[in-house]
């Protein structure tokens, strides 16, 4: 395998409500800008694009074409686009220089999740035929999910407000996050149910953001940054989607990407976790000890631009390694009902 | 890690291909027992088992097509990805092309030694002119479907190239025709004549109406193995080269026509493909023609012949089966049209001839293959060169 790197990363503030269109334009433009001129790149550079998005998001066919605008592709570029999370376009990006055709990727993902009504958009992922008509959305689904824990006796509605807790402190000092600073857990729990038994800090808020990664191989990112972070592995597994058939209290699709990823020695680690629930599902399949250092960015508890927030898992991991805060961290993102779909990124410093 | 080593790339090759019987409506099975009909044939054509695929790849284009979003999720189960890594592909019209492509790199780079890829379309779920109307901030909506879209290049390129007028009528006579030797295409139409498809309606001046593709339920599979896998497997067809293209819809000076990004991706191609005359080098083309005056204009584009005579072609017969280069032997996107899988059926189709696996429309000989798809507004590009031998 070939040696490949994150080498730059930029991301939009995360906003609940972006003034531009939902084909992301008004959000790639500054960030390309931003990622490019601080590697000091052109677009001529990159050997291969790829993208993340949805056109049920975005309540239009083919918003991916009109984001190529973002890029001014003049003259044509060597492009490809996937309906999901961005982190699933970095990981084609990463299959295509495996094969040794480009030495440079640049992935991007974008998301107006405030243009629709994103609970209801989001029940459009269920069965068609079975489950859809009925319309449970995506909080809903979340809801039973942590409730099959805590009857499990898995975890407490107060180990969830503890997440919250951690995760909108943290992002106190991530100025690109939706929201930050929190009061205390016990404060939490008097709260309101928003779908028993999440409360509204149980949940991600409602984000437009758009984010970008570039990717290089070798020599060429050497050349681009002192200290790459080095894709180490990166695998991605897919769970049932029959919600009443698989145990939705653990993530067996978690655990054999991180088998394919290597998770020893990981000392931070970027967890994207929609609901508080999901993220104390995702430490135990990641089987991540109480020494790693769990999302420091606030994660999508403070803000979760649908499509890109599982890349920004990625860059926000590679930053730890590029400053020389960490040796060793794992980046995940997740896609689809309940914890269906997993990636997980392992990336290290040399 | 080896970090420079550019030539570390991995030869891989088609095992085996699959397709449904494209209907205008599959009201017989589900999205799920669609994609599978196609997967099923695939992999017994294959003969691999499900332990055998290590990935699965899926395409599709737009969601609103069915109403669900991203229906790959929902149908994990029944496309044997669960506990396997899962990637969903859309890339317009071309995507079926492009959705082999991604497969064909994970083999090539060497991460897995089988991938099973999948594209598909069931129209009949939901309403195709409805989600390819809803209206976009500063876009002039065309509310009139492809043809609308596509009718004024058309008159372009006959404008630019002096093609007479019937070359569009010889191309849909041609592929019905072809159509009608294939058992799994949607139109069978034996009996055609130029005569009748000069007296079907205009629906979009030049485009009559047994000029245009249908709207078809389908799906198309391939199995995409390593060198190891396709040196014992029956018939595989070798994987000679791969190129994408994109390009803006709408930029000062483009040619619609003839757009650059498909001249570049053909130039890639063949380069990869190390072919320097493709008409002399290729023994067949299955080329993506939604609209028939479109197989003139793509025979000038990817370079088998210059630009403003690719009708000659058409008009001399050489596109026919038995011609110099057979164009769509399998009827085409003319004669089947499930959007997101027409890609995918034009580079399995390129596969089954060299594989000698085509029945009645194969091409006595054909050794070396093009697949080719396209779409958007004509600037989204993929396609692959298959041979027989191992390059």
């Amino acid at each position: 395998m070939r040696s490949v790197a994150v080498v730059g990363f930029a991301q939009s503030p995360q906003t609940r409500r972006s003034d531009g269109t939902t084909n992301g334009v008004e959000m790639l433009v500054p960030i390309f800008q931003e990622v490019l001129g601080g590697l000091g790149l052109t677009k001529k550079d990159i050997g291969f694009w790829c993208s993340g998005s949805s056109d049920y998001l975005a309540g239009r066919a083919f918003s991916f074409i009109s984001a190529i605008d973002a890029i001014g592709a003049v003259p044509p570029i060597n492009e490809s686009h996937v309906e999901a999370d961005a982190a699933w376009a970095m990981y084609e990006a990463w299959c295509k220089i495996q094969t040794g055709e480009v030495d440079t990727a640049l992935v991007y993902g974008f998301g107006k999740s405030s243009a629709g009504d994103l609970r209801r958009a989001l029940a459009l992922q269920l069965d068609p035929y079975t489950v859809a008509p009925l319309w449970p959305d995506s909080v809903a689904v979340a809801g039973l999910q942590a409730r099959m824990g805590i009857d499990a006796g898995l975890w407490t509605e107060r180990d969830m407000a503890d997440v919250a807790v951690r995760s909108r402190r943290d992002a106190e000092t991530n100025p690109y996050a939706q929201l930050s600073g929190s009061k205390d857990a016990d404060e939490l729990l008097t709260e309101p149910y928003l779908s028993d038994p999440l409360r509204k800090h149980d949940c991600a808020p409602i984000t437009d953001g758009a984010s970008v990664v570039v990717l290089a191989a070798g020599d060429r990112a050497r050349e681009l940054v002192e200290r790459p972070a080095w894709i180490a592995g990166i695998d991605q597994r897919v769970d049932s989607a029959n919600i009443g058939a698989r145990d939705l209290t653990t993530s067996a699709s978690t655990t054999a990407a991180a088998a394919g990823a290597g998770v020893d020695g990981i000392e931070v680690a970027e967890l994207h976790a929609p609901f508080t629930h999901q993220e104390l599902i995702l430490r135990t399949a990641l089987g991540l000890g109480d020494r790693v250092r769990i999302t420091p960015s606030g994660g999508a508890l403070a803000g979760n631009p649908m499509f890109a927030a599982g890349l920004v898992r990625i860059g926000e991991a590679a930053n730890q390694i590029m400053s020389g805060a960490a040796e060793r961290a794992l980046a995940h993102a997740t896609s689809g009902p309940a914890l269906q779909h997993n990636l997980v990124c392992v990336m290290e410093g040399r | 890690m080896n970090d420079t080593n550019r030539a570390g790339k991995q030869r891989a090759a088609v095992l085996g291909t699959g397709q449904t019987h494209h209907r205008a409506k599959r009201p017989d099975v589900s999205m799920a027992g669609l994609c599978r009909e196609a997967i099923d044939r695939a992999m017994a054509d294959a003969k691999v088992e499900w332990k055998d695929i290590d990935a699965v790849v899926v395409g599709k284009a737009p969601d609103f097509f069915e109403g669900v979003m991203m229906p790959e999720l929902f149908l994990a189960d029944a496309l044997g990805a669960v506990g396997k890594p899962l990637l969903r592909v859309h890339t317009a019209g071309s995507v079926g092309g492009s959705t082999a492509i991604v497969a064909a790199s994970m083999v090539q780079a060497g991460i897995h030694r089988r991938v099973l890829a999948v594209a598909w379309e069931k129209q009949s779920e939901s309403n195709a002119m409805w989600a390819l109307s809803i209206p976009v901030p500063f876009n002039m909506p065309v509310n009139a479907g492809a043809g609308g879209y596509f009718a004024p290049h058309v008159r372009s390129y006959i404008r630019r190239s002096g093609a007479p007028s019937h070359i569009g009528a010889l191309v849909a006579v041609k592929d019905r025709l072809n159509g009608a030797k294939n058992p799994f295409a949607h139109l069978h139409q034996p009996d055609i004549t130029l005569e009748s498809v000069q007296a079907s309606k205009m629906l979009w001046d030049p485009i009559r109406y047994d000029e245009t593709c249908p709207s078809s339920d389908g799906a198309c599979a391939v199995v995409i193995g390593d060198e190891a896998s396709a040196l014992s497997a029956e018939h595989p067809a070798w994987i000679h080269a791969t190129a994408m293209r994109s390009e803006p819809t709408t930029y000062a000076g483009r040619d619609q026509v003839n757009p650059q990004a498909g001249r570049d991706a053909a130039a890639a191609l063949w380069k990869q493909a190390g072919i320097t005359n493709p008409l002399e080098e290729i023994d067949v083309a299955e080329i993506y023609v939604p609209f028939s005056w479109f197989e003139p204009m793509w025979l000038e584009t990817l370079g088998f012949m210059p630009e403003g005579q690719g009708w000659k072609l058409t008009e001399a017969g050489e596109t026919a089966i038995g011609g110099k280069l057979p164009v769509n032997p399998s009827g085409g996107v003319l004669s089947s049209n499930p959007i997101g899988a027409s890609g995918m059926l034009r580079f399995a189709e390129a596969a089954m001839q060299v594989m000698g696996t085509a029945g009645d429309h194969q091409v006595q000989g054909a050794r070396t293959a093009l697949g080719h798809a396209y779409g958007g507004g004509a600037q989204f590009f993929a396609m692959w060169v298959v041979g027989s031998e191992r390059q």
